[in-house]
């Protein structure tokens, strides 16, 4: 097999995941390219990136939790007013009941918990659908924050603003850089390096061909090699900062859902919900509870979310969270899950939510005005997905369907033998 | 008939996917006026060359030409095919559940008035088809609430409403009974004779015997033969030869069955209707089954028996009233399907689209779906032990796909259901009932399950199998019960059955003493 043909088989070939996730990184590649020549390399100066970073990092964890409802099948249009409710009891609980910062992060946990158990009953053992019951938190729970703080900002204290604002702090000799995130970025490529390693293991043993070793090794290098650019521009801002608390809190959920998402029954049985629930319930998995724990665990990731952000704008206020939800449902499609449920991914909708986020970051360096920038984030979620959408029906249309005929080989054809009226889509597993 | 004018004329037709060669270098010629059955096994490519011919898969996905009344075509989707007469009706029916009868016949082409749908002419013209087809309904009738027999009725009036020259049957009795199914042949039949050419695809060879003029066998994407029913004198051992190249001796393989004590009892089982609670779908109904022995259950179409097995297996239909289950001597109850899983129950369901598989999976994760935690160490899947399942069940069953990545909806009707099989034959059970096992199922795979069914058994394991077909189960079962609207109206042993005995049996709701 010539070198051109392995590469394009371990890179596009095989499984539509592997197609999509590529396409989607990309994408982004692609984007801050473009955004680095367009503002004159401000883009990736550390500066920028940790503040984008820290920008982001509610919306991503929100993209999260919002993947899974979205793959069980659902929506959740309540995450922002949900943050802010929890957000501004939380700022409460310090000022006025003088609650310790730690403690009143457990409590806005809870918070996050009961709210997301009071939506999930519905969803889940009612079964009104979650477009209905979200709509409806969303006025609850912004309402509900507004009566609480009587639609006036509450400051939190220095402690508590660790999780939104810190940063991890200087230790060890002064080597010029932050030193911990350059271990942070040893461990990461230690970490990727055994995951490759495992995984040619696990082809082994599966007895399929295995992926030729320099693949593996171009793949590890291009990640490493992404990975030390990242720790030197994170480890090396202005003094007093580097890789951001915040930063940290979302990779550690990521790694965490997208484990469980992956690996674990629990998150099979979210993507069989979602695949065919009546299938799902005849096979043994326990609709109503799935439905539940989706949405419960939703509302904690939105009050996290909400403390986040009062932690980095010092104070909780009555516009907290509004809009989020459009954003966090954005990353979650731009990254490839499917409308009808069934299919997604938490990485897939993390660099869908950086997508957004570049573009908003970069367009903002540019000096473009809000509103030109939600026409054009607008656009570019619309037209992100019905890329998706063609691609999957690709070769149903003859024009475009010869034009790309070459590539068909390698190029995912549309479901199915007798399923035609079948959602046409495949999996994208994990 | 063999010097009618030709049709319709395939010429080498090739259409690969990714990794499947699906169609290799096909020629079909369908003369006008002629039923033409396509047959072979699961896979050979017959609902692929199908979609090809009606526009699913679009000109310039595949290669080789389509002449069609005397031009080449190059359609590029099914509304092309629909304006030149080709219409298909495809295994799976397209109905909307919840529209009327005339709502789905003519939707998509409505007549209409000035811009809005007369409604008016619409019934008058569904009463009309209707007619053309022996559907004796009210047009306002909700397809959902008719059985699947005039479903496939209306399918087809919805063909004939949009003029066809050409009619594809995808699988049409596979779902039927057998005097719907004989209503569906007779229909084509007559429209035989009015000058409609029929292309019909179907496993039941006796139907095929009675009904095509020709036949074209595929056997791999290849194909095989064309023959002429008459002229050539063609049986079905004749037809299964060419399907899979080879005699194939008896329909079922020998087995002196081993049969042990009862271990699993039905007692008094009670189910309202999931809907309306006063109706009662069973009413004290009991039966047993002994280790090693295959249970047959008969009964017409929609006598109950779907429901009665799933009201067992973990109350998944209707609403539990009273009962009892007994397995092993230790009364269990099963209030969930988890639980029925976790007591080695396994239902293999007779929708499999539907409700069988999650077609967004692929082959691996459908097989182990049912019972994660067998490849599952310390709260993790192994991706190892989970390939090493499905693989070792894609072997065994001989599912027909490139690898266990392989997505099932990608799969043929027949493959599909072979993964089904597999996905319950994983979770390791007791007592395994079988929906309809063999629906869709070609002949040599139908023996192939009929051998994994009695090894089953063999292995001390409890086996029920609901089918439609009554030769399947007096070949295969050694006690049949026989049910009729919901009741078990009686219980015959294997040297006892024989079609008649069981017919009788089926439709009397009498109920009589075991013999
Ligand atoms: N969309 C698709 N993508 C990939 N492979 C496909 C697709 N459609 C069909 N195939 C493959 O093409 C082959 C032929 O499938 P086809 O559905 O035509 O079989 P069939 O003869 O109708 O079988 P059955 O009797 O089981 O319905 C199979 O191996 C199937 O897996
Ligand atoms: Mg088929």
């Amino acid at each position: 097999m010539s070198r051109a043909k392995d590469l394009r088989k371990n890179l596009f070939g095989g499984t539509t995941s592997n197609a999509r996730q590529f396409g989607m990184i990309f994408t982004l590649v692609a984007i801050v390219v473009l955004f680095q020549i367009l503002t004159d390399g401000l883009t990736l100066r550390s500066d920028n990136l940790i503040a984008l970073f820290q920008q982001n990092s509610y919306i991503l964890i929100l993209a999260i939790g919002m993947l899974m409802v979205i793959v069980a099948g659902h929506i959740d249009l309540s995450v922002g007013s949900v943050a802010a409710f929890a957000g501004i009891l939380v700022a409460k609980s310090m000022s006025d009941w003088s609650l310790p910062w730690p403690a009143a992060v457990a409590f806005g946990l809870l918070i996050g918990a009961a709210i997301g158990a009071w939506q999930g009953f519905w969803v889940a053992y009612v079964g009104v659908p979650a477009f209905i019951v979200t709509l409806a938190g969303m006025l609850l729970f912004r309402g509900g924050n507004q009566f609480i703080g009587n639609a006036d900002t509450i400051p939190v204290p220095e402690g508590f603003r660790v999780i939104g604002a810190g940063f991890l702090p200087e230790v060890g000799p002064n080597t010029g850089y932050n030193n911990l995130t350059l271990l942070l970025g040893l461990a990461a490529c230690a970490a990727v390096a055994w995951r490759e390693v495992r995984a040619r293991r696990t082809r082994r043993e599966m007895a399929a061909d295995p992926t030729p070793t320099w693949i593996s090794i171009l793949r590890l290098a291009v990640m490493v090699g992404a990975i030390v650019f990242a720790s030197l521009r994170f480890a090396s801002g202005r003094v007093g900062t580097s890789f951001p608390v915040s930063g940290i809190i979302l990779v550690a959920l990521v790694l965490a859902y997208s484990f469980y998402t992956r690996n674990t029954a629990g998150g099979r049985h979210i993507y069989a919900v979602g695949g065919n629930s009546r299938a799902a319930e005849l096979s043994g998995v326990k609709l109503r509870r799935v439905n539940f724990l989706v949405m419960t665990n939703m509302s904690v990731l939105a009050a996290l979310a909400g403390m986040i952000f009062v932690a980095r704008s010092a104070a909780s206020g009555p516009q907290d969270g509004n809009g989020w939800e459009l954003d966090a449902i954005a990353a979650v499609f731009i990254g490839g899950a499917a409308v009808s449920g069934g299919i997604g991914t938490i990485s897939g909708s993390i660099v869908g939510g950086l997508v957004m986020a570049v573009l908003n970051n970069g367009l903002q360096l540019l000096g473009v005005g809000t509103d030109r920038v939600q026409i054009i984030k607008g656009l570019v979620l619309l037209l992100a997905v019905a890329l998706d959408v063609y691609n999957k029906r690709q070769g149903r249309f003859s024009v475009i369907g010869g034009l790309t005929r070459s590539l068909r080989r390698d190029t995912p054809t549309p479901a199915a033998p007798e399923a035609q009226r079948a959602p046409a889509v495949t999996k994208v597993p994990g | 008939m063999s010097d009618a004018p030709v049709l319709l004329e395939m010429r080498s037709i090739t259409k690969e996917f990714p990794g499947v060669k699906a169609l290799a270098d096909v020629n079909l010629v369908v003369r006008a006026g002629e039923i033409h059955a396509i047959c072979g096994e699961n896979g050979a490519g017959k609902s692929t060359l199908m979609k090809v011919l009606s526009g699913v898969h679009p000109h310039g996905s595949y290669d080789g030409r389509i002449v069609y009344r005397g031009a080449e075509t190059r359609f590029a989707d099914i509304r092309a095919s629909e304006g030149a007469g080709i219409v298909i009706i495809h295994q799976e029916l397209a109905l909307v559940p919840d529209m009327s009868i005339t709502e789905n016949i003519f939707l998509g082409n409505e007549p209409r008035r000035r811009g809005a749908i007369d409604w008016r002419l619409a019934n008058r013209r569904a009463v009309e088809l209707m007619a053309r087809v022996g559907l004796h309904e009210d047009p306002d009738t909700l397809v959902k609430d008719i059985g699947v027999g005039k479903q496939q009725l209306v399918e087809i009036a919805k063909a004939f409403a949009k003029d066809v020259r050409l009619l594809i049957l995808d699988e049409p009795t596979a779902a039927l009974n057998e005097a719907d199914s004989r209503h569906l042949l007779d229909l084509l039949r007559g429209f035989r004779s009015r000058g409609v050419t029929s292309i019909m695809i179907s496993h039941k060879l006796n139907e095929i015997e009675a009904i095509a003029d020709r036949i074209t066998i595929l056997r791999d994407g290849r194909t095989v033969e064309t023959l002429d029913v008459r002229a050539d004198g063609v049986d079905e051992d004749r037809i299964v030869r060419g399907m899979v190249g080879r005699e194939l001796g008896s329909r079922f393989p020998d087995r002196t069955p081993r049969i042990g004590e009862v271990f699993f009892e039905v007692r008094d089982w009670t189910v309202r209707h999931p809907i309306s609670a006063e109706r009662r779908v069973c009413r004290n109904e009991s039966f047993v089954v002994r280790r090693g022995e295959i249970v047959g259950f008969a009964g017409l179409m929609g006598a109950g028996r779907t429901e009665l097995a799933m009201s067992v297996f973990g109350r998944s239909y209707g609403v539990y009233e009273s009962g009892t289950i007994v397995k092993d001597g230790r009364q269990i109850v099963l209030r969930s399907v988890a639980d029925a899983i976790a007591h080695r129950l396994a239902y293999v369901s007779e929708d499999r689209k539907a409700i069988g598989l999650n077609l967004l999976d692929d082959i691996k994760a459908s097989t182990v779906a049912a019972k994660l935690a067998k490849v599952t160490r310390r709260g993790v899947l192994d991706a190892v032990a989970e390939h090493r399942a499905a693989e070792s069940y894609r072997r065994e069953l001989r599912i027909k796909a490139p690898t266990v990545d392989e997505g099932v909806s990608r799969l043929s009707g027949g493959n599909q259901q072979k993964v089904v099989l597999a996905k319950w034959m994983f979770t390791d059970p007791d007592l395994l009932i079988l929906d309809e096992p063999t629906r869709g199922i070609d002949v040599g795979a139908k023996y192939e399950i009929y051998g994994v069914i009695q090894r089953l058994a063999d292995q001390g394991r409890g086996v029920v199998v609901i089918s439609s077909e009554l030769p399947e189960l007096i070949g295969l079962c050694d006690r049949i019960y026989t049910v009729c609207e919901g009741a078990i109206t009686g219980e015959i042993a294997r040297e006892h059955a024989d079609p008649e005995t069981l017919m009788k049996r089926m439709t009397s709701t009498k109920r009589t003493q075991p013999r």
